[in-house]
């Protein structure tokens, strides 16, 4: 699957997350920006990680800081 | 003379300015001088003057009922425990100086562990300077670099450093979801190492596992398992040796991890286990080796408390009985609870924010009661929890006294 076809379904995914309804790109930043808390970081991936059959493990997540960052790891996950 | 002699060891001055690499804790302390700014008692600065009992104390200068030691079979003034303490210290003295795997092995050592393979039917049993340690230690050890780590999310921070200490993946789950486990462990690749890491009880909100079903899912799917018995050990299951034991699954538990701190009433931590290689790890695992092991006072006390606990069929008894009357008065009272029901010696009173919660808190210590409070981030969920641990040496009475002391705090503090 390609970057942008993934992309499109981790938009719709990060929806119901994104409670200010800030305007993400791929620079927009999970804990700066969007305001993630440890709780919602566990459910938000495990929802990535349901609707793409992936394991982002913690060691993984501790790379990713912005969106651009998290659909190029599961863009590379996938395979 | 030679350059290392004419030059200075470390630069004479700074360029720019120096970094407070202290900034990082800035929200903290400002959040803590908020705290103490309404007039507060420092819920972090209780200081026990003298300690009467196993759940009596004068804390600063009041005499206080405590409900917040994890003392939970109050054997920490067991006259036996108490002699083997004394003998130990004037016949080997107040500590030994040494690693475990050195000068640090004294017969009192072996003697515990040999308490707890008995204690638990186990084979093998290792023990460590602190409960904290032994998490450390094993998790850290068995588990390596291409190994997947999958545990509850809402674990104690003794596991999470193991996690963080290791090489190993690390695969967190929604807290006691069996779904969400076998999900995570059927992505692992094939062929990688698996290790599932659970408790027999949570300690923020006293709630327990389903051990049985979540043990089975994990042997399917070809992991091995660590259970944490913190606060099981000595009180839950019909040999007090934990939930698991409670559950009837201990067969299938690879690794139990327990503490010295708890019901066994003085410090130090261990893990049992029946694996054919067990003993490999007293070579292996860094936080065994490298730090010195317990005082011979120590191991002499907590064999005593061990040996004790494995006939203590009363004391469990009254402590269940104890914790089924404190949930209900509390619940009654209009509190809101961690459980519905109780199904350990933590009782978790939930506080809708922090400053509540501590002037409850406050309100309790004037009463002349001790409750642990729990704030975030220790906590699930942002919350912030009165948390309230039962003995087996509290008096029904104490836990009447107990109820009729959050019922006054609570009302002043404005939660009921």
């Amino acid at each position: 699957m390609d970057r942008e076809a993934t992309k499109a379904r981790i938009d719709t995914l990060i929806e119901p997350f994104n409670k200010k309804g800030v305007a993400i790109d791929d620079a927009t930043r999970f804990t700066d920006d969007l305001e993630f808390d440890s709780l919602t970081v566990m459910d938000f991936v495990a929802a990535i990680e349901d609707e793409f059959d992936i394991i982002i493990s913690m060691n993984a997540q501790a790379e990713i800081e912005t969106y651009g960052q998290l659909v190029d790891a599961v863009v590379k996950l996938k395979g | 003379m030679t350059d290392a002699v004419s030059q200075p060891d470390q630069p004479e001055t700074f360029q720019g300015g120096q970094s407070d690499l202290f900034s990082k804790f800035d929200p903290l302390i400002q959040m803590r001088e908020n705290l103490l700014a309404s007039g507060v008692e420092d819920p972090f600065g209780l200081v026990m003057e003298r300690v009467l009992s196993p759940t009596t104390a004068i804390c600063n200068g009041r005499e206080t009922i405590l409900l917040g030691t994890y003392n939970y079979m109050g054997m920490t003034f067991d006259p036996d425990v108490i002699e083997a303490g004394k003998q130990a210290l004037t016949d080997f003295g107040s500590g030994t100086t040494g690693s475990r795997v050195l000068n640090g092995t004294y017969a009192g050592h072996r003697a515990v562990e040999q308490a707890l393979c008995d204690f638990y039917a186990m084979d093998h049993a290792m023990v460590f300077s602190t409960g904290y340690q032994a998490n450390l230690g094993i998790i850290s050890t068995i588990a390596g670099k291409g190994d997947y780590i999958v545990l509850d999310i809402d674990s104690h921070a003794s596991i999470w450093d193991g996690c963080k200490m290791g090489d190993a993946e690390v695969v967190p789950f929604k807290h006691n979801d069996i779904e969400a486990m076998e999900k995570r462990l059927k992505r692992i690749p094939e062929g990688a190492g698996k290790l599932v890491i659970l408790e027999g009880v949570y300690s923020m909100m006293g709630d327990i596992a389903p051990l049985k079903e979540m043990i089975a899912v994990a042997k399917k799917h070809g992991a091995m398992v660590l259970v944490d018995e913190a606060h099981s050990m000595g009180f839950i299951g019909p040999n007090g040796r934990g939930v698991a034991e409670d559950q009837d699954c201990l067969d299938d538990v690879d690794f139990v991890i327990g503490t010295f701190s708890k019901s066994v009433g003085t410090v130090g931590g261990f893990c049992v286990s029946n694996h054919p290689k067990f003993e490999i790890m007293r070579l292996v695992c860094r936080p065994y080796v490298f730090t010195a092991s317990l005082p011979p006072s120590v191991v002499a006390t907590a064999c005593t408390s061990i040996r004790k606990l494995m006939h203590a069929g009363d004391k469990r008894a009254h402590l269940w009985e104890n914790s089924r009357t404190l949930h209900a008065g509390l619940k009654d009272a209009g509190f809101q609870l961690g459980t519905d029901s109780p199904q350990s010696a933590i009782i978790a009173v939930i506080m809708p924010d922090l400053e509540r919660g501590a002037a409850m808190w406050e309100a309790l210590l004037h009463e002349g009661l001790y409750v642990n409070l729990a704030r975030p981030p220790a906590t699930p969920a942002n919350m912030t929890l009165l948390r309230c641990s039962l003995c087996a040496e509290h008096s029904a009475e104490q836990v009447q006294q107990i109820i009729g002391m959050f019922k006054r705090a609570g009302a002043k503090a404005g939660i009921v």
